[in-house]
Formats: structure tokens, sequence, C-alpha cells
């Protein structure tokens, strides 16, 4: 049954892989994304985090409340290169996304 | 609750945690622990493009590398991992003279040590990677043995292999403070409890100077902020990993499909300008310079798309070696760090030898040429030469 349930889409990621991480130790959702690539397709989590996020909580026995989120990555939505080319804007000008940094 | 140890190793990056694999498969029973203030793969180790490659420009680092992919290609089968290794080779570009006498000088070495690097003209590299476009270029070479990993699944591989030795690996496990205890050792606090250790290898990267602190020693380093793009998962296109030297751009296929690649960024104060500090937030400054410099070199890839960047920090030593050892002053406490950038790719040989140098074995030359003794004079000595960074 697990193995059929998908939980990120982009990426194909089941909640069997999702256990599966979490039976290794890798119980933190950085962890669960880094060894199962959840999260990294083109929705970057929008979709995703928190189905993983249950997941991975009932897995380890935790609240899923306990769980942070991975840290969100520029860009919002995925970009093409060109239209970031063309952006004219000073060197050294932060984007203030990165506020959510560990 | 931590149990004493022989060996405290701070840090569960690559380099510590390779460290700590070598140290328990060489056997005596000795308790090794590994604590780390984050979850595995935080820092730099998760944090770099990947790049293992043999055209530097010192003997020193060549051979190095050519023992380290052979470690790499054999990683796999021995640790029972994939770590998604593929050896298509690495292309540098030249744009200007100075850049291609730094590139035939290079060659000239690593051929000596048997890498079978060539120089080829833009024509050539064109032929290579038809997408570049290569006006604008006057030189390039090229080695086929070189290539890219996943860099994640060594940490998992070396943390696993380790731990089924009897190593213990603490993440999410801060030191907060070291001791130095009367009779020898050290005295490690943790919100996990207290814990005593003969001697501690501080493998911590660009953060070794803050571990270095809390013993009272102190490390030249500065850290530099790297940043890194990934795209949208293409169809299998780009052989080798292309970087051009002026302007530090590289950029490889992932066997994901993903376009992943960096650029310096001029951060208004000549790359030291985050005062020391380390930051880790993205900028646009980078995105946009990443952007115009790709479409630049392969114009065709104008429509793909950008899916997240990310930034870790390159560790810098005064004179761009590395620092390993016992740190001056500090019985017992070793360091190894200051691998500005190509910490990743050399750990796995780094820390083979540096196993046998904490078992007490003759040490490889590395820890003569690299001693952290070297600036307690306060001055910055000769570097050993090597001039084939990446940004």
């Amino acid at each position: 049954m697990s193995r059929k349930v998908i939980l990120c889409r982009c990426e194909d990621v089941t909640l069997a892989d999702v256990q599966h991480a979490v039976a290794l130790g890798y119980a933190d959702i950085e962890e669960v994304k880094r060894y199962t690539g959840f999260g990294t397709g083109p929705c970057q989590g929008k979709e995703c985090l928190a189905a993983v996020a249950v997941a991975a909580a009932a897995a380890a026995g935790r609240d899923p409340a306990a769980l942070q989120p991975f840290t969100s990555r520029p860009p919002i939505v995925p970009t093409e290169l060109r239209l970031l080319a063309g952006t004219k804007r000073a060197a050294g000008t932060g984007t203030g996304t990165g506020k959510r940094r560990r | 609750m931590i149990d004493d140890a022989e060996t405290a190793i701070v840090g569960a990056g690559v380099m510590g945690l390779a460290i700590a694999y070598n140290l328990a498969a060489r056997g005596g029973g000795k308790r090794i622990v590994v604590v780390d203030g984050h979850y595995m793969a935080w820092g730099a180790s998760g944090r770099n493009g990947g790049g293992v490659r043999q055209q530097w420009a010192t003997e020193m680092n060549v051979r190095l590398m050519q023992e380290s992919m052979d470690i790499c290609s054999r990683f796999a089968k021995e640790m029972g991992i994939n770590i998604w290794m593929r050896q298509g080779g690495y292309l540098f570009l030249a744009r200007s003279a100075a850049a291609e006498r730094r590139l035939q000088r290079s060659v000239a070495l690593q051929n000596d040590c048997g890498v079978p690097t060539r120089m080829i003209t833009p024509a050539e590299a064109q032929a290579q990677v038809p997408e570049i476009d290569a006006s604008g270029f006057r030189a390039a070479c090229y080695n086929p043995t070189d290539g890219i990993v996943f860099p994640w699944p060594f940490l998992w591989g070396y943390a696993r292999a380790a731990a089924a030795r009897g190593v213990a690996i603490r993440t999410s496990t801060p030191v907060t403070a070291i001791a130095r205890r009367a009779r020898g050792g050290f005295s490690l606090t943790t919100p996990a409890g207290t814990f005593a250790a003969e001697r501690i290898v501080c493998a911590a990267g660009a953060w070794s100077p803050e571990v270095a602190r809390l013993v009272g020693g102190t490390l030249p380093n500065r850290p530099q902020r790297h940043e890194i793009l990934s795209t949208e998962p293409l169809k299998p296109f780009l052989k080798p990993l292309v970087t051009v030297s002026e302007t530090g751009l590289y950029v490889s296929q992932s066997l994901r499909g993903e376009l992943v690649g960096g650029i310096t960024v001029d951060d208004g104060g000549g790359g030291d300008g985050d005062g020391g500090e380390i930051k880790l937030g993205s900028r646009l400054a980078f995105t946009t310079a990443m952007a115009r410099a790709l479409v630049e070199l392969m114009p065709r890839l104008g429509h793909v798309k950008v899916v997240r960047q990310w930034a870790g920090p390159y560790d810098l030593s005064p004179d761009g070696d590395p620092i390993v050892g016992e740190l001056p002053g500090v019985p017992g406490f070793y360091v190894v760090c200051g691998f500005r950038g190509h910490g990743f790719m050399m750990a796995p040989v780094v820390a083979r030898h540096y196993a046998a140098y904490l078992a007490g074995d003759t040490p490889h030359p590395l820890f003569a040429a690299w001693r952290a003794d070297r600036f307690a004079s306060g001055r910055t000595p000769a570097s050993g030469g090597e001039d084939m960074f990446i940004g």
C-alpha cells in the first residue's frame, strides 16, 4: 500500500520511501528531503511538504508540530535563465529571501 | 548522555565522517564519537557542487586527487551506496593569455603525474560541447577522467560504515564548551551531556575557527560565501563539467538531469563582503550573474528554468593551502580545514591519510606542507603554488 501512495508528485517519492528514510535515522525534514529527494522538483515542496511532514512524524512517533520545514529556496517559482539574465540590479543587493535561513 | 571517547570528532561532514570511518576501519577498538550541531550534510559537505577533478597545479594536489578519484570510483561497491558518479571529464576554458599559460603549466604537470589532460582549441571544445559559444576563448584543456558525484551519499556511506564499526554519531548536538583537563585530554559540553575525549579532531570546515576558540586556539581562516543554483532536469546533453577560468563559472549536469553550477559574485568587498562572518543567505546578484554567464556560454539554455539556489562557505586560509595537524599551543587538538571549496573532493584521500597520522604511522607529506604552525609567526608564508582554483 505505502509503495503506491505518492507524497511528492514531482519526484515520485512514496510513503514507503519516507518511512524507509526515517527508519534509517534520517528523521528531520531536511534529512528526509536529502535522502528521498522529495521537494526538489518544480514545486519545491509547496504541494508535498505538509504531507511528508505528517508521514515522517508518524513514522518517527513524533508530533508533526515538532518538525521544522526545510529551508525555502529562491526563486519562488521556476524561472527561465533568460529572464534572470535580463534583470538589472546592482551587485550585493539582497533579495530578502534569505530570512528563513538557518 | 555521551560516553567518554579516545577521539572526539567535531563536524559530521564528509571530512569528519571519513576520518571516523578510516580510523575505525584500522581497528584497535578505541572509542570514536562524532558530534555535530546540525543535521548531517547541513554544512559545506551538503552544499557543494560535487566536482571531483585531478586537474591541479601542484604535484601534491594532483597525486592526492588521483588517489581520491580511485577511492571514489570504488566507493559504491565497497560502501554499498550509490554515489551517482559520472566521469564525464572537466573542461577548463580560458579567455586570457594569462589563463591559457596557467592551464598549459598545469597540464604539463598533470601529464607528468599520469593524468591524461590535454590542451585543446576552442573549436575542439565546441565539438565536445556543441551548446557552447566558443567565440572569445583562446584555449581550453580537458581531462576525461575527472567527474562529478552526488555529495550526500558519501556522508551516508561513511556514516553507516563508521557506525557499523562502533563509531557513535550524534547530530543536532552542538559542542558549546571545551575544557582542557588537568591530566591531558578534553571535556566537551553538549546539550546531551558532558563527555571526555583524549583528543579532538576539528573537522568543522569554515566553522573551525569557532571550535578552536572554545579551547583557546586561533585559526587564521576566513569564510567566503559561494552560491549555487540548480535547474529543472533536462535530457542528458552535457558530458563534462565546464568551467571558465576568468569568471569562476562552472556548470555540470547531474545524473538526475539538473544543471548545477555557480559563479564568483562581486560582493562589493573583494571577496570579503560578509566581513568574516559565515552568511548563507541567497542573493539575487548571484542568480543574475550566473544566468547571464550561463546564457552567454550556452545561448540555447535561455528557456531553462532555475528551480533552486543556495549558499555555502568556502574556507580560506591566508596562503590558500589547507591547514592540518595539531594546533600550536593546544596539544591533542587536531585541525583539518582551509580547503577553499575543494574539501569535499579531497576528503576521501585526506581522511585516509589523517587516520594513519592519528594512528602514529609515518605522516603523508601533506602534513609537513600544510602544517598548522606555519602561521605561528603571524606572517603568511608563501603558498605551495596551487592556482587551479574555481571561484
